[in-house]
Formats: structure tokens, sequence, C-alpha cells
């Protein structure tokens, strides 16, 4: 059973067709990045994931009762609301002391559960973005550019913890990113989108094809053999469909 | 012959009965950037005493009724094309003055425009007293039973779509609130001067507060203070009461304004 049935998705926004035929499966466990270049759609496929968009064709079905994390491009916080880590995290349903701390340590900023939320630096903020995602015990795991405003050491390490957390709870990890060579390192799957899908499948197979180079040029394919790095862990059971 | 039979306590009630209802509800006018909504809705209520005179329904009726439309249609027409202060600087202000034209055709009913567009707490009747906390409990009991959905959607509206909430249900929660407000509170401060009771104790309130919950409970205590406050200085002052009890609001967020730099650095 997959955790995510996309067909023809298509969604218009202001009269643009932004996405058109977009078809995406997602089975539990794997990790599956989302590259394509400013105004592609990316984001919007995200936002039709969670429903926050309506589809202008086609359909987004979710396994029943599927639970999300989800963890936005960027948040802004009011000044003027008053918030602290600990109490965003109970958002919108209160959990208690315990569970809090845990998935605060797990995302390694259990020090800052009393800091107001406005008070963070990028970094510290992106981490209670996760820790908050991972309350739900996620069996999808959705991060939207989640390393902007970060620098590449402090994103290698935002992406470590996310492999770290897909190996301890198993969920899914649907991705958007711009670190090319960092995320296409750690996934099972790249999907490269431009309105529709240029092409899919394992990141060397997606490095090396020509509608990706098309978009990105082929300088990055050296920087992705650069930073490939070896997974800890077993990736048999769940290995990327080759792409049609 | 009860305690009710006194025209300053019945006005002190519903001074509190405004202050619980607006404080909580205004804190979120405040973190959303709605201050100028919250003006628009109590502005319309003008066109609202208008309608209801003309049409012998009860005040409250009228006020509910324009001020939910006034703010029903900003909701719409927002996000199309206008930008959010314009769209409520041309409702608020041509409603207003619809309003102060439509009055000027009730040739047949005399009616003291003054207490309507300021307030007249000192003439609050049972009747009046019994709107007044009915309706403050219906507010809270919304916000209350929303609480944790308005502020999911309040910090990021897909933060709340990926939670399962749906962010435009709970901006319908708050306008309906909001109209709810400016009818009961119409009696109390009047039109023009309904959006200070929702802004002003909740700005003050924000210093002292680390969560929402705080901020709302303090915007509370201080709504109450000033209601009471303004009260017994407009009796002693012999001065209009609605103004004196924003005057004494303002006096409270100056002086937190003046105490929050200290508290910082303590």
């Amino acid at each position: 059973m997959s955790l995510l049935d996309i067909t023809g998705l298509a969604v218009r926004l202001g009269g643009n067709t932004v996405l058109h035929d977009v078809d995406l499966r997602l089975k539990p466990g794997e990790i599956v990045t989302i590259v394509g270049p400013n105004g592609s759609g990316k984001s919007t496929l995200l936002r039709a994931i969670i429903g926050a968009v309506a589809p202008s064709a086609g359909q987004v079905r979710r396994k029943r009762g599927l639970r999300i994390g989800y963890v936005p491009q960027r948040l802004h916080i009011d000044p003027t609301l008053p918030l602290t880590v600990r109490r965003f995290l109970g958002l919108p349903r209160r959990v208690d002391a315990a569970t809090a701390l845990a998935a605060l340590e797990q995302a390694g900023v259990a020090p800052l559960a009393d800091r107001q939320m406005s008070g963070l630096s990028g970094g510290q903020f992106q981490r209670v973005l996760l820790a908050r995602a991972l309350l739900e015990r996620p069996e999808l795991l959705i991060l939207d550019e989640a390393t902007q405003g970060l620098d590449q050491p402090g994103s290698a390490a935002f992406y470590r913890r996310i492999e770290d957390v897909r190996a301890r709870l198993g969920c899914a990890v649907l991705m958007v990113s711009h670190d090319l060579h960092v995320v296409m390192s750690a996934s099972d799957r790249v999907i490269c989108l431009n309105g529709h899908v240029c092409c899919e499948g394992a990141p060397e197979h997606v490095a090396s094809a020509p509608e990706y180079r098309a978009l990105f040029g082929a300088g990055t394919q050296g920087a992705l053999a650069l930073y490939r790095h070896n997974h800890s862990h077993d990736h048999d059971h769940d290995a990327p469909e080759a792409a049609e | 012959m009860t305690f009710l039979d006194d025209f300053m306590i019945r006005a002190a009630l519903a001074g509190l009965g405004v202050a619980v209802a607006a404080a909580p509800l205004g804190c979120f006018v405040v973190w959303r950037r709605m201050a100028y909504f919250g003006e628009a809705t109590a502005h319309a209520a003008i066109l609202g005493v208008a309608l209801s005179l003309a049409l012998a329904l009860p005040v409250f009726a009228g006020v509910l009724a324009v001020a939910l439309m006034m703010a029903l249609t900003v909701s719409t027409l927002s996000g199309r094309g206008y930008a959010m202060d314009t769209l409520l600087g041309v409702l608020a202000h041509s409603s207003l003055a619809a309003g102060l034209v439509a009055v000027s055709f009730l040739t047949g009913v005399r009616i003291d425009l003054m207490a309507y567009l300021f307030g007249d707490i000192l003439a609050v009747s049972r009747g009046d007293l019994a709107v007044i906390w009915g309706g403050a409990a219906i507010v809270t009991a919304l916000v209350g039973w929303r609480w944790s959905g308005l502020l999911t959607a309040t910090l990021n509206p897909d933060l709340a779509y990926a939670s399962g909430i749906d962010p435009r249900r709970e901006q319908l929660v708050l306008t309906l609130a909001l109209a709810v407000v400016v009818a009961v509170a119409i009696k109390v401060v009047g039109a023009l001067l309904i959006a200070a009771m929702l802004i002003v104790p909740a700005a003050a309130a924000r210093p002292f507060s680390r969560n929402p919950e705080t901020m709302a409970l303090v915007a509370v205590v201080i709504g109450a203070l000033s209601a009471l406050g303004g009260l017994a200085a407009s009796w002693h002052l012999d001065t209009p009461t609605g103004p004196t009890i924003v005057c004494v609001a303002a006096l409270i967020f100056a002086a937190s304004a003046m105490a929050a730099p200290l508290r910082r650095r303590a």
C-alpha cells in the first residue's frame, strides 16, 4: 500500500498552470527529493499534498488517516505573538512534558524549550520545526527547503539528522531542496520537476539524464560525486524503481 | 429592588462584559495584523443602527447583521488585487459615511447619534446587560473552543492544513466573533472606539506574556481595569464615559510600553 498516490495532478494559481500531468507514488520509508528551478511548482506540489491548494485536475489520494509531519519553507512569527518553544510543540494538540522533551532531544535542541520562538537563530528554528513535525509520529515527513538560510555544514548536518529520523521512525520523507549535491546523495529517488515531472529515478540516473542537465547544467554531477557518502544502513528492501 | 437598579452597577457590569469578550479576540486581531479589519467592522455598525431604526428592529440585531456582512465582504475580497489596507480604508469609511447619510433620512425618529458613535454606558438597561453578557459568553465559548486551531492557523496556514485544520474555517470563526463583539460593544464604547477595546488591552499585555494564553488573560485584566477605572474617572471628572475608558486603557499601554525595556534588562 503506498502512502500517497498522485495521478494526473494539475494546479492552476492566479490563471497560470503551475503544475500539470504530475504522477507520483510514495512508498513507506523511502526518501524522495524534488529538485527543479525556481517557479517549477515544487512548493505547490507539497501544498497540494497537504491539502492547502485544490487540484484543478487529477487527484491526490492519501492513505486513510495518513499522519503527516510538515516543515514549511519559512515561518514568520509576528513579534506581537509570544510563544515559547515548548508551547509551539503543543500546537495544535497538547503534548506532555516528557514527549515534548524527547522530540526536542531527537532534533538536538533540548535546551531551548523555554526560549521564545522569535528569539531563535535560523538553524535552531528549523530544528524546532522538525521536532514539532516528529511529535505526531509521522508516516510521511514533508520538508519544503528546510535548510534555507543554513550554511553548507549546517544543512549537511540537518540532512544527516533526517536520515537518522527515517531510520528510527521508518517514515517516508518527501523534500524539496536547492542543495542539489547534499540532498541527492541522501535520497533514494529524485524527481526533477519543471511544471511536470521531467525525469525521475535514482540520484545517479537523474544526474546524468539529459532533461536534468538541460535545467542544471553538467557541473553539478561532479559535486554529486564529491559529496556522495556511504549509507550506514541497508536500502535494498525499498530500492528505488528506475524511471520509465 | 436589586443591586441592578443602580445605573453605575449596570454600567460597571456592561464594561466588564465587553472587556471579557473583546480582549482575547483582540489578541488575535493584533497577532494576525487585522487592526483595520476590526475598525472596518465597527464603522459599519453605524449603518446597522440606521437600518435597524428604519426597519424597527432591535439595534443589536441590525448591527450584528451589518457587521457580519462587512466582515464577510472583507474576508471574501481580500487577496483579489487590492492591498488589504486600501480595501479596508475604502470599506470602513464608506460604510461609516453611508450610515451617517442613512441616519439623516430617518425623519420620524430622533436618535442621539453621539450615543452610537461614542457609546452611552450610563444608559445601559437590564436588557442591554443580558445582550452584552450573552454575547460575551458566546464569543468566549467560540474562541475557547477553537483556540488551538485558531492559534495554529494564525502561525501559518500551511501548518494548519498539514495538521488537518482548515484555516479558512478558523478565519470565519474569528469573523463571526468579531461581529458579535462589535454588536454588543456599541452601547458601551460606541462605533468609533470599539477597535480600541480590541487592540489596546492586547497590545498592553504583550510585554508581560511569554505564551499566547497568558497574553489573552492579561489582556482581559487590563480591559477590565480600563472599564472600571474609566467609569470611576468619568464620574469624578464629569467626562464622557466611553472615551474615558479608552484613555485609561491607553495610559496602561503607555506604562506597559515603558516597563517593557526594564523587564528585558532584569
